[in-house]
Order: C-alpha cells, then sequence, then structure tokens
C-alpha cells in the first residue's frame, strides 16, 4: 500500500505526497525504500555549488514565517516548485502540538502560484532539537519528488541552537534589530555557522545598526564573510533583492567541521531514541539500579 | 490517551470571531493531537487544500456569522470533489438548532454549540476516529448526538 502512495504522489498527486510524508513521520515508511522507488537522487549538503535544501532560522518572533512567504513568492513566481516544512514545538508534558506557521503564510492562496508551492506544518514530536531528523528523510523525499528546493523553517531557536546544520545545504538565520548591544554580535553560536544573515523589521529603529555590528563581527573573522541583509517581510523592503541573493547563496565554507559535529550529533541521538532498551534503560536509571555511565555503556553496546 | 490525530481548524468566510476555534485547537492539542489552524477568512477551497497538504484526519470549521448553512455545504462537496472522502468534519458556533438537520445531511458528523464542554468534543474526536464510513464522502448517516 505505501508503495502505490509513493508511485501516486511522483504523480503530482498531493494527497498522496501528503500521506507519505505522514508515513514517513509515523514510522510506516522507510526512506530508503521511498527513494529506491523514485531513482535517489545525488546530495551532498556543502559539497556542491547549488543548494537543495535551506534552513531559515532565528530566534522567536522575529518574523521567519512572514519573510519566508515574501521569499518564496519570489522564488515561485520564476518558476522554481518550492515546499517548505514549517516546524513548531510539540508539548513535551502531552505530545499534542498547536502548528500555526499556515496563518503567516499568503502564498499558498496565490491563484497562480498555489500549484509551485507545498505546505507541510511538522511538529518536532519527541526530538530535542528546533529540527527533528525525520525532516531529513522529509526533505530528500519532496526533492526526490521533483520539487526543486525544500525550506525548512526551524522553531524559534535561541543563541546556540545549530542542529539544523545537521540537515541543510544553506543556513540562513534571521535577526530582528536591537537584539542587544554589539558583544551580542561577537559571542559564538548560531551566527557562525550561517551563510547568510537577514536582518529583519528595517522600519524599526537599530535594524540598520544591528546589521552593521553583525557585518563587522564577521569581518574580524577568517574566511569568507557571508552576506549581511535589511530586510521588512511586513512591508516588503528588501525582500526581492534578499530573495534573489538566497536563491544562489554559496556556502561560506567557514564551518563544514561544526557542521559535520552537528550531524554526528543528530545522528547519535536518533540511534539512542531507536535503541529498544531505552526505555528498560530508563526505568532502571529512574529507579537508582544504575548510575548514568553504566547507562551510557549499555546504549552505546 | 489514543493515538495522535492531525486535525485542522478553520475559520469560512468573512467571520473574525476566533475564540472559539483558539479554545478548541488548544483542548485538542492538550490532549495530544497535532492542530493546524489555518487563520481567519477563508476560502473553503483554501480550507480543503490545506486539509490536503497537511494530511488532516479531521476537519473542524467554526462560524458565527450565520452563513453556516451556505459555507460549510460547500467545504464538505469541495472536500468530496477533491477526494477527500475520508476526512471527518465537525463544527461550531452559532448554529441554530432548526439548521443542523440540513447539514448532518451534508456531511457533518457532530455540531457544538456554546456551552458544550471541551470534553465532549475530545469523546467524539476519539470515537469517530475508531468509526467505519464516517467521512465526509463515505456511506454512514451515523452523527454525535451528545453525551
Amino acid at each position: 500500500m505505501n508503495s502505490d502512495i509513493v508511485l501516486a504522489a511522483k504523480d503530482g498527486c498531493r494527497r498522496s505526497l501528503a500521506r507519505t510524508l505522514s508515513a514517513l513521520e509515523n514510522n510506516t515508511l522507510d526512506i530508503a525504500d521511498a527513494l529506491s522507488l523514485l531513482g535517489e537522487i545525488e546530495n551532498d549538503p556543502s559539497q556542491q555549488s547549488e543548494w537543495n535544501i535551506m534552513a531559515i532560522t532565528g530566534a522567536p518572533g522575529v518574523g521567519k514565517s512572514c519573510l519566508v512567504d515574501k521569499i518564496i513568492s519570489q522564488w515561485a513566481s520564476q518558476g522554481k516548485k518550492i515546499a517548505l516544512l514549517a516546524v513548531d514545538p510539540s508539548s513535551s508534558r502531552t505530545g499534542g502540538a498547536l502548528l500555526g506557521d499556515r496563518v503567516r503564510l499568503s502564498v499558498v492562496d496565490d491563484i497562480m502560484l498555489k500549484d509551485m508551492v507545498y505546505v507541510r506544518s511538522v511538529a518536532t514530536r519527541k526530538s530535542s532539537s528546533s529540527v527533528p531528523a525525520v525532516v531529513s528523510d522529509m526533505a530528500q523525499l519532496l526533492l526526490a519528488l521533483g520539487w526543486n528546493k525544500v525550506v525548512i523553517e526551524t522553531v524559534g531557536a535561541g543563541q546556540s541552537e545549530v542542529r539544523c546544520a545537521a540537515i541543510a545545504d544553506r543556513i540562513v538565520v534571521v535577526e530582528g534589530p536591537a537584539r542587544g548591544d554589539g558583544i551580542q554580535a561577537e559571542k559564538a553560536g548560531l551566527l557562525e555557522l550561517a551563510d547568510a544573515v537577514i536582518v529583519n523589521k528595517s522600519d524599526i529603529v537599530g535594524a540598520r545598526k544591528h546589521a552593521d555590528e553583525i557585518k563587522e563581527s564577521f569581518e574580524l573573522g577568517d574566511g569568507q564573510s557571508p552576506p549581511v541583509l535589511l530586510t521588512c517581510a511586513l512591508n516588503g523592503d528588501g525582500c526581492q533583492f534578499a530573495s534573489d541573493i538566497l536563491l544562489t547563496l554559496q556556502s561560506t565554507g567557514r564551518s563544514s567541521k561544526a557542521r559535520w559535529r552537528e550531524r554526528l550529533l543528530s545522528g547519535l541521538e536518533q540511534k539512542i531514541l531507536q535503541n529498544p532498551n531505552l526505555d528498560e534503560i530508563l526505568l532502571s536509571l529512574a529507579s537508582g539500579y544504575i548510575e548514568l555511565d553504566e547507562a551510557i555503556n549499555n546504549l552505546n553496546n | 490517551m489514543g493515538a495522535m490525530i492531525r486535525v485542522v481548524v478553520a475559520k469560512p468566510g468573512l467571520d473574525g470571531h476566533d475564540r472559539g476555534a483558539k479554545v478548541v485547537a488548544r483542548a485538542l492539542r492538550d490532549a495530544g493531537h497535532e492542530v493546524i489552524y489555518t487563520g481567519l477568512r477563508r476560502t473553503a477551497s483554501q480550507i480543503v487544500e490545506t486539509v490536503r497538504d497537511e494530511d488532516a484526519a479531521f476537519l473542524g470549521l467554526s462560524s458565527l456569522s450565520g452563513a453556516h448553512s451556505h459555507l460549510f455545504p460547500k467545504v464538505c462537496e469541495e472536500l468530496r470533489k477533491a477526494g477527500l472522502n475520508d476526512v471527518i468534519v465537525f463544527a461550531g458556533g452559532i448554529i441554530p438548532k432548526t439548521d443542523r438537520q440540513a447539514l448532518f445531511s451534508c456531511g457533518l458528523k457532530a455540531i457544538f454549540g456554546p456551552g458544550t464542554s471541551t470534553a465532549e468534543i475530545l469523546s467524539f474526536i476519539e470515537i469517530a476516529n475508531e468509526m467505519d464510513e464516517v467521512g465526509v464522502g463515505e456511506s454512514s448517516d451515523w452523527y454525535w448526538q451528545g453525551v
């Protein structure tokens, strides 16, 4: 039955596409099986000149969804087929989620563009990071089905949440105006891995100054500086320019080691979460039968 | 608690009153389900496309504008036209008792008015999810008659 929906998705059936993605999320379909049905595509992140998967990340409320809406509208009107995976957090208490990114997206209402754009809301479920590992499988599947670019909008992420580096070929960090003084731009973390930085809400005082501080900080470092752009997603200022730059964005190649580190950690986390003895080990830990060191050793074996 | 269910909560037509929709969305979230909220003033086809692309099993429609007898049947019809026959549709808002039977005949499986407890809505979701042929384009003429 799964192979039927994968093949129907290949023929352009949107409902089958949605069902295939659900099957990946629910672990009832293996990505390798799906790709072998479709014919695998080459995708070696950070090595190629044209990107396939871009992560848009940044703190909550800086305007990621609105900006993504403007940017993918531009790309879709240039004839690119764009898939957006919009990630929102699941409750760690109940497992439920309220997925609200669609509220900001007007591109799906545009009668000329809606067939060029696929939007899917994704909950983080059990994952501890801002991008669950299954998003990587979902992105691979979308590319194999003929979508030109996959954009991942992460959960609003803090200073050091860089797990999206494990999945994306390019990372765009969205900042807002007046997000602290110059020293914030000097701190280590998310900005170090950015291939581009967009300071959104340029209509608000402090945006240009913040962009200048980020630029200055990049110039103090080694290697190629990523572009720092100003936009106002609300009125569209700078969005056309930003979407042109992002479409052909090159990797800065500054942090390939750091990216591999994130990939490694993401792979390890997935391995631990899939370990059949995990629940048993957690129970033993909680009831004090074993020490943490012992648990880690058990998981490694 | 049963399995996680994906539910689209939508506001069709010209109606800005979304407190009810938000309360229902929040209750579903707290019961462990994944809720996709569409925002205000959606057309029937926008709602159907959202249900399709998000692979939702349930669609909740909210209307307090008085246009329910026009909007809800239109959404049900477009769901069937798009082949989304197994999606289960329920509604809430200000829906007079005299209008309800016609809406059940169009494929709605529950209508919740003011004063409904969120627990009742959750029971409906869990029970309907276990039933066969209760989708908007399927054969069962069962509908929720309260607790």
